[in-house]
């Protein structure tokens, strides 16, 4: 892989971007060496020649892509195609709260003072993938909700690949901040449009201030050729309530690195998956919960159906500090295996460093329980319809704290969608 | 309506029964007795098609048709129903979404269109009196932390909604308090009539003293060793089964 080097030297930003080159040179890629990435390797991707930036800018209409948005409310959109803004699909606002690009924040002198106080400051300067991104990312979402305010809809990030390049890196950058008492819900999206190679390497900031509230859903549904490593990075303080759904549908290879520092107490963090895979793809969840201070809380729930030759890993790491006593953490893994050939490699990581914590966690591998199955067949379902119910079923609780009714709806018939039936009602 | 020939079953090459005949005519009601172990839920299972037990010898017969290639849930759809000892727990699948995908597939299968979800509702509510069950129950998940007693009470109620033609209640008892047996009873009588079946297992006559069977078989070690009317089932409460063992075993 080659990068172009077209980094802007005058730029605000250009110490923390030559730091970050610096780092990546002498880290490069992970390798199966490496212990957290002992399951999922890069080694496909590193060996495609992907270019950097689009030739040239390639739009599309919103007929052809309106099924990829939550058309059925109304949400602000930030919509990227192979990596550049299209204001032509999006909505974006300045009014009361900044819902915008990346690209303007990193020029424009009014937002110098928030990018100072929160540009990679909590995405890690050592991990070689979110260095890649610092060093070369210049595009992606900028939203600030100052202090109590709350916008009026959900925003949607999305990002389509068009294809017009037979092979292409993204490397969103998203920056977040939710101050005091405000609260946001974004819903992250990216899609591909042709069976071209595409590799995104995104990188997402998210900032909550004290009592803030941040729900983040991202649906990873992609076609077959988009492989995706998600760095997200969460600083909370006091009273915030910050949560990550994950729906990991589709794509060849996704990697989710997703770490909560709790930097304050009486914080909630929450983290629930919904992975449904078959074919061979790969879907690797790597969580972090850093209970820092006392008196906090994290929920951990991610739910795996594996078919085909699919696999999956759930690592999750949590720390508790010495001095963060009365935390409560909570992790659970459960993953069915509806084929012999699928896979789930699942590990718990407990640092615990205080005395007075309640942690629990679970992981479970099973099939489908054929008692239920049964039972269920005798009251007149058909095996396809009761193995979807009971698939369905299993997955349900994830759904259960989306916030936002139309989302559940869409990811309940993408459910129902990949496990290939039609069940007569909604859970 | 049923007929059991020469019944042999095996699991994991363990013979559980050995040789079962049975005849269940519409408008009848069978009960079936014996020891712990004796195969008598296992012989329901059969019935219902379940797959972990090998049919070794004879076969079920449904309507005059041989059942061994029919699945579990197409023996719904003919009108077999059976209620389980040990109802699954389902987590995630209220009673309620759990009996409008059951009555709706049997109706596919049936031919027939989805029933309209005002009429849906009119049965639940009317069947779920009939058991006297909370409507709270119905909104929660199935059988998930339901007690013995409500669970056994949730498959009648299943039972009244599907209103099968035949129907196998395997210790349906066991678990009631009285007056939940006698409503639950009493919901089996109101589905019973000429046109339909009843196969009764229980442990105690006192079911029976609701649900009057014309006749009562006893099962010990896979085989049905005494067959009489109700007056059986009376002198087993009184005697036990060990009379019947050592005849068995002449
Ligand atoms: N899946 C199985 N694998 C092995 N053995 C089994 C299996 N199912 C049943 N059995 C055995 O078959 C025999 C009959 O069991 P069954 O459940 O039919 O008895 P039962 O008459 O219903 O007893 P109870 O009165 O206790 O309900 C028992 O010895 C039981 O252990
Ligand atoms: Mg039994």
């Amino acid at each position: 892989m080659a990068f172009e080097n077209t980094i802007d030297v005058e730029h605000p930003i250009h110490d923390i971007r030559s730091e970050a080159i610096k780092n990546f040179e002498s880290k490069g890629f992970p390798s199966k060496k490496d212990e957290a990435w002992k399951y999922t390797s890069l080694n496909s991707l590193l060996k495609v020649d992907f270019s950097i930036f689009p030739k040239e800018e390639n739009t599309l209409e919103y007929s052809q892509v309106k099924k990829y948005f939550l058309h059925e409310i109304d949400t602000y959109k930030i919509v990227f195609i192979d990596g550049i803004y299209s204001s032509y699909l999006s909505e974006t606002t300045h009014d009361g709260v900044d819902i915008c690009l990346m690209s303007s924040a990193l020029t424009k002198p009014m937002y110098q003072e928030v990018m100072d106080t929160y540009f990679n400051k909590v995405a890690s300067k050592e991990e070689s993938l979110t260095t890649l991104n610092t060093a070369f990312s210049r595009e992606g979402a900028y939203i600030y909700i100052p202090k109590s305010k709350m916008p009026k809809k959900p925003v949607e990030i999305i990002h389509f690949a068009t294809g017009n390049e037979a092979s292409l890196l993204l490397q969103p950058r998203n920056l977040i901040v939710v101050e005091e008492n405000a609260e946001l819900q974004v819903i992250e999206r990216h899609q591909s449009l042709t069976q071209n190679e595409v590799f995104t390497n995104s990188v997402t900031e998210i900032f909550a201030d004290k009592n803030a509230i941040v729900d983040y859903y991202k649906v990873q549904n992609n076609n077959a050729a988009a492989s995706m490593i998600d760095n997200t990075y969460i600083s909370q303080k006091d009273t915030s309530n910050v949560s990550v759904h994950t729906f990991s549908f589709g794509g060849k290879l996704t990697r989710n690195n997703l770490n909560f520092y709790q930097n304050g107490e009486h914080i909630n963090s929450t983290m629930k998956g919904v992975t449904i895979l078959g074919d061979k793809q790969h879907v690797d969840h790597h969580t972090l919960v850093h209970h820092k201070q006392p008196n906090c809380e994290s929920h951990q729930d991610y739910k795996g159906i594996y078919g085909e030759n699919s696999t999956g890993v759930f690592n999750g790491k949590i720390i508790v500090d010495k001095i963060a006593q009365k935390t409560n953490a909570f992790q659970q893994n459960n993953n069915v295996l509806i084929s012999d050939k699928a896979t789930i490699n699942t590990k718990p990581q407990l640092e615990i460093f205080a005395d007075d914590v309640k942690c629990s966690h679970g992981c479970t591998i099973g099939q489908l329980d054929e008692d239920a199955l049964f039972y269920l067949q005798t009251r007149g379902i058909p095996k396809k319809e009761a193995r979807a119910l009971l698939m369905y079923a299993f997955a349900n609780n994830v759904l259960q704290s989306v916030r936002i009714p139309e989302l559940k709806k869409r990811i309940n018939k993408l459910i129902a969608m990949k496990l290939g039936v039609r069940l007569g009602f909604e859970l | 309506m049923l007929k059991i020939k020469d019944l042999h079953a095996k699991v994991e090459d363990k013979e559980i029964l050995k040789g079962i005949n049975l005849e269940l005519k519409a408008g009848e009601v069978h009960a079936i007795m014996g020891p712990n172990g004796s195969g008598k839920s296992t012989l329901a299972s059969v019935i219902a098609g379940k797959e972990e037990f090998e049919i070794t010898k004879g076969g079920v017969f449904f309507e005059n048709e041989d059942l061994e290639d029919t699945a579990p849930e197409e023996r719904a759809h003919k009108g077999i129903f059976l209620s389980f000892q040990y109802p699954v727990e389902i987590p995630g699948v209220s009673v309620t979404n759990f009996m409008k995908t059951a009555i709706n597939e049997s109706r596919k299968a049936r031919g027939m269109e989805e029933m309209p979800a005002n009429e849906m509702l009119k049965l639940i509510r009317e069947k779920s009196e009939m058991l006297d069950i909370d409507r709270k129950f119905l909104s929660r998940s199935l059988n998930e932390g339901f007690s013995g007693g409500e669970k056994k009470r949730n498959e009648i109620f299943q039972m009244a909604m599907l209103e099968p033609k035949l129907a196998i209640l395997d210790e349906t008892d066991s678990g009631l308090d009285i007056d939940a047996l006698r409503i639950v009873a009493n919901g089996v009588n109101k589905l019973s009539s000429k046109d339909n079946a009843v196969l009764v297992i229980t442990h105690y006559q006192r079911l029976l003293e609701y649900i009057v069977p014309d006749f009562v078989h006893v099962l010990h070690d896979g085989k049905i060793v005494k067959s009489g009317d109700k007056a059986l089932a009376l002198e087993l409460e009184e005697k036990g089964y060990d009379w019947l063992k050592q005849e068995s075993a002449v």
